[in-house]
């Protein structure tokens, strides 16, 4: 999937967080976002998940040509976007499996019972958790690390495109990092791509960038390769 | 906010469809001792369930409307047909039933339902059962499952013994016209030891306007026996409203175990004023499962009289209240003997405008040792509109008890929707995946195609709700 976003000015609650993001990611591609704190990063993921709370003054977001602006967030994720959210909700008498059935279903409607046991099986082994962990309730008293493979195993298991990753690494032991990423890039193939969003560079030593941006106060400041990581992981952002 | 229409428009399309009114037998308009007196005659009862009636009709002359709960100002008593009948006589066999009553009933998946996984089934079509059927296993056992007019003749030494004792015509203004005018209803005895494994199920359709449902169940479970007892209700939509004032009285005898389902989803014109209690004695387990959906107004409470020691009562109740509907439900729980245990857990959903309430009692009398009650009442609105209420009250006379009581009103959060909605769900979808998760502890108490025909209401009722 192809992302183009232009010229894109987002405001929460009347304030002005994103003042004109340019960025193109082709398909097969992995970019990532490095900025301090409230520099934005959040805020263009939620506005690429379409959250109705983020207000776009100005600007366009295409998904391989077609502008996802009038596109309400579970059309986009149809398309095949899904966002890994840093805070995701808590519902409440709603088992991960169930939820896991009922958004593949939506996909995939034929999807038998059986074939969809197999995939969830084989999803669970990769990034290792226990049947157990299913039939909780979605994100309800989950652990940092639980909600980051409750996500994970969604992404997974959505057939995605595009995946934008929240913060994927905060809160995550080396382990459960390096499972998790490992799983991410797996999909990797010349259809899908994503956007990972961290504040650090070990998250991209498995999810190696294409490309790496800085965004300072809601706009990117900087793009390189890979090098451009550790350089800010080494110097810091005032280095830019 | 889109206005409810939708929840009427595609109640209509399942269950609001309506036959020609055809019946073979019928009172004027209006309640009367002449009423009364042809209801008992047109049923050829014996003179001792007249007088039963004749006795109820004056206390339900003397009692006021009550005010302590719903608005009831737009029931007048003088509009309602209190008995009809479409048929002469109860079938026990499909084929017999007429034609357009079947076709009903046909519609409603009955008996298909009974033939997949009932052990016995009954369904009444306004005042008078149509069908009776109890698999003949059961029958040799000496389970007998029928309508309440059949037992008074056929076992009037039961009737007679039970009938009134749990809920007499003095408990309240429904309980008493429901006495006065009753007709059909489910009559099972369970003979000690006997364990029922599937359940027994019964069917209550009022297809006619104007017209009052006055269905009176019975229900003794012998020592140590077992029954599971469903009961399904709908009504075609029409303008004006309709009456259901049932009564439903449960006998747990030592060591027995019941329980009694119901998903009730009647049309928004129903006025839905259900007295349901059970006397439960030493060691039995009386499970009441309430689904409430629809109505205009539903005002129901199941209780429980723990009489005897180590017994116990379960209550599991959900509401749900759309656009002009008032649900008022909860539970009731007498502590009467020590060692006894209670649990009441009410869930209630608000919408369009809709308001729900939980009204509950629990009382621990005196000398009633050790006695553990649980309260857990959640309020789920689905908009600024709705509206929640909570009427719970305690009298405990006991040091000894142990009550915990615990409620919440929640609102649907933004968050939730929208984190569903990048999965994939649109916002109805989300909707209803968050209020059957709100509702799980009661679903998974139901048989399977009830809590597959509960998630698909639940399902339409949200199409609509979406901004």
């Amino acid at each position: 999937m192809r992302l183009e976003i232009r010229d894109l000015h987002v405001s929460v609650c009347k304030k002005k967080v994103l003042r004109g993001v340019n960025l193109c990611v082709e398909p097969g591609e992995f970019h990532a976002i490095m900025g301090p704190n409230g520099s934005g990063k959040s805020t263009l993921a939620l506005t690429l998940a379409g959250h109705p709370d983020y207000v776009i003054e100005k600007g366009e977001i295409l998904v391989d040509g077609e502008s996802l602006l009038d596109m309400p967030p579970h059309k986009r994720a149809l398309l095949g976007l899904f966002v890994c959210f840093q805070n995701p909700a808590e519902i409440d008498g709603v088992p991960l499996s169930k939820l896991l059935y009922s958004s593949a279903k939506l996909r995939e409607p034929s999807l038998s019972i059986l074939e969809f046991k197999k995939r969830l099986d084989k999803v669970c082994k990769t990034i290792s958790v226990s049947p157990d962990f299913l039939e909780r309730d979605v994100n309800l008293g989950f652990s940092g690390g639980e909600k980051k493979r409750a996500e994970v195993i969604q992404l997974l298991l959505s057939n995605p495109k595009f995946a934008v990753l929240d913060e994927l690494d905060s809160g995550l032991d080396v382990d459960s990092l390096s499972v998790l990423s490992k799983a991410v890039n797996s999909l990797r193939g010349p259809e899908f791509s994503a956007l990972i969003i961290t504040h650090y560079d070990r998250i991209l030593d498995i999810l190696t960038p294409d490309k790496v941006h800085i965004m300072v106060d809601g706009k990117i400041v900087a793009s390189g390769d890979a090098n451009l990581a550790k350089e800010i992981e080494s110097k810091g952002y005032a280095s830019i | 906010m889109t206005k409810l229409n939708v929840l009427n428009s595609k109640y209509d399309e399942k269950y609001g469809f309506s036959e020609p009114e055809r019946f073979v037998l019928k009172t004027e308009k209006g309640l009367s001792e002449e009423v009364v007196r042809k209801i008992s005659q047109i049923k050829k009862e014996p003179e001792w369930m007249l007088n039963i009636r004749l006795n109820a009709l004056k206390i339900f002359n003397s009692k006021p409307m009550p005010e302590w709960g719903g608005d009831l100002s737009g029931i007048d008593f003088d509009r309602y047909t209190y008995f009809a009948s479409s048929s002469e006589k109860t079938a026990d066999s499909w084929d017999d039933v007429p034609e357009d009553i079947k076709r009903t009933f046909d519609r409603l998946g009955i008996p298909e339902a009974e033939r997949k996984f009932l052990g016995g089934v009954g369904a009444q079509y306004e005042s008078q059962t149509v069908y009776h059927k109890l698999r003949e296993d059961l029958e040799r056992q000496g389970v007998v499952f029928t309508d309440t007019d059949s037992a008074v003749k056929n076992y009037p030494d039961i009737v007679k013994k039970y009938f009134s004792k749990v809920v007499p015509a003095g408990d309240n203004k429904f309980a008493a016209l429901n006495t006065a005018v009753w007709s059909g209803g489910s009559f099972i005895y369970i003979p000690d030891g006997v364990e029922v494994k599937i359940p027994l199920q019964a069917y209550f359709r009022i297809n006619a306007r104007n017209i009052g449902q006055f269905e009176r169940t019975l229900i003794i479970v012998g020592k140590g026996a077992k029954v599971h007892y469903i009961e399904g209700c709908t009504a075609p939509t029409y303008s004006t409203d309709s009456l259901h004032a049932a009564v439903v009285e449960v006998v747990a005898l030592e060591g027995a175990k019941v329980r009694y389902t119901t998903i009730q989803n009647w049309s928004s014109n129903v006025y839905n004023l259900v007295t349901k209690r059970a006397f439960a004695y030493k060691d039995s387990c009386v499970e009441w499962v309430d689904g409430n959906l629809g109505s205009k107004l539903t005002m129901k409470y199941p209780s429980v009289y723990l009489k005897g020691d180590g017994a116990r009562a379960d209550i599991l109740s959900i509401a749900y209240a759309g656009d002009s509907q008032h649900q008022d439900a909860g539970g009731k729980v007498f502590h009467l003997a020590s060692n006894t245990q209670s649990r009441i857990i009410s869930k209630s959903i608000s919408k369009g405008g809709g308001r729900s309430s939980y009204r509950g009692l629990v009382k621990v009398a005196q000398g009633a040792k050790d006695c553990t009650c649980t309260v857990q009442c959640d309020a789920l609105l689905l908009d600024d509109v709705s509206r929640s209420d909570t009427y719970p009250s305690m009298q405990v006379d006991e040091e000894s008890a142990t009550i915990a009581h615990e409620a919440s009103v929640g609102k649907v959060g933004d968050d939730q929707i929208f984190y569903l909605m990048q999965r994939g769900h649109s916002q109805s979808e989300a909707l209803a995946l968050i209020v059957l998760g709100f509702i799980s502890d009661f679903t998974k108490e139901l048989p399977m195609e009830y809590a597959v025909e509960l998630k698909k209401l639940i399902q339409l009722e949200m199409e609509g709700s979406v901004a």
